[in-house]
């Protein structure tokens, strides 16, 4: 396998798409949101449970390739107990990760997600690594309209 | 007078060799992430022969002028190659006049014209429109817009789980009310090759038109329709080894003759007073403004091309490609195909157990095997076949056994990534 095949598919990411944490709803009285990426047709509802401004629970349901089941899944368990900023610059952080070359891929801010460093070799895939990240967002707004990728 | 002439149809044509038709497709001699290129997307767009990229050049450098202004010597050759390349088209669907061909953009842009246009005429409210479960979305959405505006339902024939039509239903499904039926020759997402000339009989036989989509069709089987006896067809050069951008609407003359103007402008009309405007005669109706004149060059090129060959000796081997595919593909652990209609050709749809379809084309690309993943602009078809996304390879002419066994090895490696 190539190098950047390698690094795309590390072996944290291909155990998190296999078994993903957090799979599945929370009460209705979770903030929630549907995401969308029209180009492959992947679906993610992303819904979270607030309490002031800690993200209390956060869960994933839906179906995609590994980059974005992964993906949710890491991010239900990097965010729980953050509050909604940190939330935010975590996700900043993270998008650097995978568009910007040169990037800081540091684990002291980015955690376990440093695997998806890999993912900027592969432009196409970065749509499938933020896609449960933008429905997130989309969840703590509250937005009615289903996030999307486009 | 330099400009693209139609294969001279007396030479005796070769036997088909693949080997011999490769070098004719000059993208294909590269490397991709250091492997050999295997362009295995055949369904998304076709590579062009180096006739019609020559062509193309050639018009430019030497011929490039409006059409039908014909004032002066590039004009007048202009409009000569381009009416010759519409003749061309017309023998290749076998059409019974020049006039029944229209040039469009591609598929999408026909069957928008015969929804806006004779659809508009026709279809009214409690009125039905026929298409079939496993359309791609250009044939469903214009329906859709038609049927919204006029108070119309659409209607849809079901398929099986192979992705064969369920003929049965469809006599049940052609009523009183239906007025138009738009079906695909062969489906871009499973290869289906449907029975359109059944379709269109039944249909006939309630005085019930037919528009046939050929864009999946045209680069592999022969067309003829007025053996078929469709009252439209519609096709996309770019899908056929020529150029994006231009296509064709074949429509009988009567229903052109009878069909109010898709787009007004230049070149569709007689005369223009700001109080009325006589349009002009078949088929510059429906060509308003300057056309692709380059891609109807390209696009006629593409036919001299595919005229040139021997065509049962390249069915033969697309026959043949597919077969062996099948088996190499159908034979891996965890892998199923998807659509297995009992006439099929040139692609094959499939899902990996564990493995979602855009993991298995990421990897394959490393390989230097090019596919699509995703629903195919046919997400009615996904759901009924209770899938998110296949993965597609989809082959043309210029595809060897050699390319399959890459995409198999690629496959395996799929399998060992995601064990």
């Amino acid at each position: 396998m190539s190098t950047e095949l390698g690094d795309l598919y590390q072996e944290v990411i291909l155990d998190h798409n296999r078994r993903p944490r957090n799979f599945g709803d929370l009460p209705a009285a979770a903030r929630r949101a549907e995401g969308h990426n029209p180009l492959c047709g992947d679906r993610v509802t992303v819904s979270v449970v607030l309490e002031g401004d800690i993200l209390k629970d956060v869960r994933f349901q839906g179906s995609g390739c590994a980059i974005s089941k992964a993906s949710a899944s890491m991010m239900t368990e990097s965010l729980k107990g953050r509050s909604r900023t940190e939330a935010e610059d975590l996700f900043q952080a993270f998008h650097r990760l995978l568009t910007e070359d040169g990037a800081s891929a540091d684990p002291n801010v980015l955690g376990k997600l440093v695997v998806f460093s890999g993912v900027r070799e592969f432009p196409v895939r970065v749509k499938c690594a933020t896609l449960a990240w933008h429905t997130l967002r989309a969840a703590l707004e509250n937005a009615r309209d289903i996030a999307t990728t486009e | 007078m330099t400009v693209a002439r139609p294969a001279a149809r007396t030479a005796k044509t070769a036997p088909f060799e693949v080997r011999r038709i490769r070098e004719d497709f000059p993208i294909l001699n590269q490397k991709v992430f250091g492997k050999p290129l295997v362009y295995l997307d055949n369904a998304a767009t076709s590579q062009k022969p180096r006739a019609v990229i020559d062509a193309i050049v050639g018009f430019y450098e030497h011929d490039n002028a409006n059409i039908h202004r014909g004032l002066h010597a590039l004009s007048e050759r202009a409009t000569a190659a381009y009416e010759s390349a519409r003749g061309r088209l017309r023998r290749f669907v076998n059409a019974a006049q020049d006039r029944e061909i229209v040039f469009v953009r591609g598929t999408t842009e026909a069957i928008n014209l015969v929804a806006q246009t004779y659809g508009r005429a026709h279809v009214g409210a409690g009125d039905e429109v026929l298409i079939t479960a496993l359309e791609h979305h250009s044939n469903i959405v214009p329906w859709q817009i038609l049927c919204g505006e006029k108070g119309a339902r659409l209607r849809v024939v079901p398929i099986d789980d192979r992705g064969d039509l369920v003929l049965d239903e469809l006599e049940s499904l052609l009523t009183p009310k239906t007025r138009i039926v738009s079906v695909a020759h062969v489906s871009n997402a499973l290869g289906t090759i449907n029975p359109v000339r059944r379709i269109v009989e039944a249909a006939h036989a309630r005085g019930i038109p037919v528009l046939v989509d050929g864009a999946q069709a045209a680069p592999h089987l022969p067309i003829d329709v007025r053996d078929l006896d469709c009252d439209f067809y519609t096709l996309s050069g770019h899908k056929m080894f020529g150029p994006t951008g231009i296509g064709i609407l074949y429509g009988k003359e009567h229903h052109l003759e009878g069909m109010p103007p898709y787009q007004g402008g230049g070149d569709m009309i007689a005369s223009v007073t700001f109080e009325k405007t006589e349009y002009n005669r078949l088929p510059y109706k429906f060509e308003a403004g300057t056309p692709h004149i380059a891609g109807v060059i390209g696009l006629g090129a593409a036919v001299d091309y595919l005229s040139g060959l021997d065509a049962g000796g390249r069915m033969a081997h697309e026959e043949d490609l597919l077969a062996y595919a099948t088996d190499k593909v159908g034979g891996l652990p965890r892998v199923r195909i998807v659509g297995t209609a009992r006439e099929k050709t040139s692609v094959l749809s499939f899902v990996m157990d564990g493995v979602h379809p855009h993991d298995i084309g990421t990897i394959l690309d490393r390989e230097g095997v090019a596919i699509r993943a995703g629903h195919h602009c046919a997400q009615p078809l996904m759901e009924r076949l209770g899938v998110d996304a296949t993965a597609r390879a989809s082959l043309a002419l210029y595809n060897t056994r050699e390319d399959i066994d890459a995409l198999a090895a690629g496959l395996r490696r799929v399998l060992e990534v995601f064990r």
